[in-house]
């Protein structure tokens, strides 16, 4: 019975194993995210007010809020999506629709924007500040930073869309082409819909690691923490705040956790809505 | 309270579509400086992380006392600051370290002083450290506690990373070379010095005074301790008596004139010393 | 005219794939002009100090002339090699956790909760390692700042990444092969193993290597953790510096060669990333389903 590998008692034995690991694995991840949560929200929550999120900071942060931090960051991302979002899905839809995935210069492209997608933010910090920044003239501005982001996020969002793209059988394709559908149809309303999980995933990606920049950040939207009053203005991040705050301020560890807080509530936030949207558009698009 | 809620998001909504507009406009036209009598104009300051945000704050200041006057000051450090004004990318760069012969020609401004100090553990009993002990802790020839009085354990030694003013400060002071310190951590700037030190019960590092006292009033496990028998206060750094002290000095290409000038006199005027004091630095006169 | 790229000819089509192109064509401009200007500013450093000495120099003291970038390679390759080797296997049976084995609704939460772990910003996952991790290893074996809390606080960081790419290329196996393996009565496992796992290969793979990426290039939470200590580590509790922390922590006050020098280490990792991106690309064809 034992040595039989076909016995009927050892497959499901294996089942039982793989599942118990995976509970575990689950478990595991849990435990940790509670922790560093946990941590974020017991020192943070004490200073966190409407008060705290509108006003602006005073006495180098330790007092005051994260006003203009937070209008800087909505503007940075808002300059960074603008860009990269509209690139990336063109690019992407041409590189998984509209090229021979075993050409040479495809098979080039592709393994270039992975390796693009590799290359640490703080490189292509170096590049926004000697290209957008001095180069173009643009100084330390929100829109020297949300493009620097932007060319991080770029190829991020064509590859994970491209690879979605990918993953839809070829059949669906051939059976819109033999329906007749124009290739717009067949790009909007049956891949697009389909590859939208992938999109959404490297959307909240590119956004979480927008948001969560900072040493990019520090040498192309700059330190000043005012409201910003045009996208040529210096703004401060959110997360360049923090990191200042923790690292450079003494007594800035609850205004540190505080602005965490926030900036974690707020793409849990983003990341309720997009997969809200995600979802609605895929029903109504494939019905 | 869902109501409520709709409520909320649609002012939030409004809001946003507000700050767009705004900025979209003003992109629309450039801010145009006009040679007025009352004072108007950019300010842009760059350099030194530590003093960042002191003039930061007083940048604030002046410009609520002169609303056209715009000032923004942009960190990344001393050597940064220097590199800028020579470029013109900056009007006045922040250092806080002396500076080096072949940056002689630029024109410097005192605004604040700042002490540099040893740092242990709390729960260290060692409670002094003559200058050959600590020479010999960061060039490795000591690598237990015991041997300076403390417990039977290997210390754990900090130093700040390269290029740093109070890195520069502690060596010259000491008669180092910093290829000759044996550091177990690296750090950057003095609040991660601090949160390291208090993690670990047998380190020992150097940082900015203001920051080590500030955090030691407030519970961090960390202990300041005296060099050459002066305690490290900022009385002492005041009174000009504590060996490892600095200026924190505002920097120009040439003597500065106009705004710049205007803004060096303020930052160096009683209007600013409750700034100063706030930051942890000793002002220039009380 | 009616080639396989243009199945049917209406003008709309056209427009839209014009406009299409133009996008690929801007974005390739765009991601070009970044490795130009890399290229352009490290050029200096190239040229006065040369690629030998940027491997031979007796250390890194960039105030003195010296420019050895290698312990800081080696310190970049070891906390890679460690954080993913920790975090894929994770992933992949968070991945297999939301798509097979919790229940709907559970999977809906859990995934929250991986993306929100995905948002943390890196400063916070560093704070985490600087206040917790980094005294716990201290009281194991001191000093504490290491290579081991490096690998550990990116993994963590990393996990998320992985597990939600993962996860889509899981959800992306078409629903019949899923319908045909339960129409033959097979178990949730071996109908993972041998149906999902090998259909999602391309990417599960291609999410490890964006994981491998990302652990490259974390800068904060790295120069929090590791000590940045410029050496070989000889154990994982020794402190290193990476490269990204060296640029991080040295690029403020850089100028001259220094800071050319600074380009030429982005450039060298952006080579890492070229060397992983071929070894990927020649590992995969073999892996592909059905090919």
């Amino acid at each position: 019975m034992v040595n039989k590998r076909s016995s009927p008692w050892l497959p499901l034995f294996q089942e039982r194993c793989v599942a118990l690991v995976v509970w575990l694995a689950v478990g595991l991840v849990t435990t940790l995210f509670l922790w560093l949560v946990s941590e974020i929200v017991l020192q943070g929550i004490g200073v966190v007010s409407w008060e705290f999120i509108l006003s602006a900071p005073q006495n180098a942060g330790r007092d005051g809020g994260i006003g203009p931090m937070l209008v800087a960051t909505a503007l940075i991302v808002g300059v960074c999506l603008g860009v990269s979002v509209p690139l990336g899905l063109g690019t992407a839809i041409v590189l998984a629709e509209y090229t021979n995935e075993n050409r040479r210069l495809s098979q080039w492209v592709r393994r270039s924007l992975d390796v693009l997608a590799g290359v640490p933010s703080i490189v292509f910090g170096l590049f926004g500040h000697a290209f957008f920044c001095l180069f173009l003239g643009l100084g330390f501005s929100l829109l020297s930073g949300g493009m620097t982001l932007a060319c991080m996020v770029l190829p991020l969002l064509i590859r994970s869309t491209e690879e979605s793209l990918r993953a839809i059988p070829r059949e669906y394709r051939l059976s819109a082409a033999a329906l007749g559908l124009s290739r717009w149809t067949t790009v909007t309303r049956l891949l697009i819909p389909l590859a939208l999980p992938g999109f959404a995933a490297g959307l909240i990606l590119g956004v979480g690691r927008a948001m969560a920049e900072t040493a990019a950040l520090l040498f192309t939207s700059g330190y000043v923490d005012r409201f910003p009053t045009s996208l040529l203005d210096s703004g401060r991040a959110l997360s360049v705040h923090i990191w200042d705050l923790a690292m450079n301020v003494p007594g800035g560890n609850s205004h540190a956790y505080a602005s965490a807080l926030v900036l974690v509530g707020l793409l849990f936030a983003i990341n309720l809505t997009s997969s809200f949207i995600a979802d609605q558009w895929k029903k109504h698009a494939l019905t | 309270m869902l109501m409520r809620r709709t409520e909320r998001s649609k002012r939030t909504i409004l809001w946003l579509c507000v700050c767009g507009l705004i900025s979209g406009m003003s992109i629309g036209c450039p801010v145009s400086l006009c040679a007025a009598e009352a004072l108007t104009g950019k300010l842009v300051i760059t350099g030194s992380s530590t003093m960042a945000p002191l003039v930061a704050e007083m940048g604030k200041r002046f410009e609520s006392r002169h609303p056209a006057v715009r000032i923004d000051v942009q960190t990344g450090g001393s050597s940064r600051g220097i590199a800028d004004i020579r470029f013109g990318l900056a009007d006045i760069g922040m250092v806080s370290r002396s500076l080096h012969v072949h940056e002689r020609d630029l024109y410097e401004t005192p605004i604040a002083y700042d002490g540099v100090t040893i740092i242990l553990h709390q729960t260290n009993p060692v409670h002094s450290l003559t200058n050959d002990q600590i020479v010999a802790i960061y060039t490795g020839a000591i690598r237990n506690w015991r041997a300076v009085g403390g417990k039977d354990a290997p210390i754990t030694v900090l130093t700040k990373a390269e290029g740093r003013g109070t890195l520069e400060l502690f060596l010259r002071y000491f008669g180092l070379k910093s290829r000759e310190i044996r550091a177990h951590v690296v750090i950057g700037d003095n609040e991660q010095g601090v949160k390291t030190v208090a993690g670990n019960p047998h380190a020992i590092g150097y940082v900015s005074i203001g920051t080590a006292q500030y955090d030691a009033e407030r519970g961090v496990a960390v202990k300041l301790l005296p060099i050459q028998g002066i305690a490290p206060t900022m009385e002492n750094v005041r009174r000009g008596v504590f060996p490892l002290m600095r200026p924190l000095m505002l920097v120009t290409n040439g003597v500065p004139e106009g705004l710049p000038r205007r803004f060096i006199d303020f930052a160096r005027s009683s209007e600013v010393t409750d700034l100063v004091l706030n930051q942890y630095f000793v002002p220039l006169s009380e | 005219m009616f080639s396989i790229n243009t199945l049917s000819p209406s003008r709309s089509d056209y427009l839209l794939a014009t406009v299409l192109r133009l996008c690929a064509v801007l974005s390739g401009v765009v991601l070009l002009l970044v490795v130009v200007f890399l290229v352009q500013e490290a050029f200096p450093a190239l040229r006065h100090v040369g690629l030998v000495r940027l491997f031979t120099d007796d250390s890194w003291h960039p105030t003195e002339g010296l420019y050895n970038l290698l312990p800081m390679l080696w310190g970049t390759m070891l906390v890679t090699i460690g954080a993913v080797s920790l975090a894929a296997p994770l992933a992949i049976l968070s991945a297999m956790f939301c798509q097979f084995y919790a229940p709907v609704s559970l999977a809906r939460w859990y995934r929250r909760l991986i993306e929100l772990l995905a948002g943390i910003p890196s400063v916070v996952y560093g704070f985490w390692g600087l206040v917790v991790l980094v005294p716990m290893i201290g009281n194991l074996h001191p000093p504490g700042p290491s290579l081991l809390a490096g690998m550990v606080v990116l993994a963590i960081m990393i996990l998320p990444t992985i597990a939600l790419l993962m996860e889509a290329s899981l959800a992306a196996v078409p629903q019949e092969y899923l319908h045909g393996a339960l129409a033959l009565g097979l178990r949730r496992w071996t109908m993972i193993r041998n149906i999902v796992l090998p259909a999602a290969r391309s990417g599960l793979f291609a999410s490890a290597v964006l994981g491998v990426g990302r652990a490259l290039g974390e800068t904060m939470a790295v120069l929090m953790v590791c000590g940045n200590v410029v050496q070989i580590p000889h154990s994982v509790f020794a402190p290193v510096r990476t490269l990204t922390a060296n640029i991080a922590l040295e690029i403020a006050y850089a100028f001259g060669t220094h800071r050319s020098a600074l380009f030429a280490s982005g450039i060298l990792l952006l080579l890492i990333v070229l060397g992983i991106v071929v070894v990927a690309d020649a590992v995969k064809p073999r892996w592909t389903y059905g090919e």
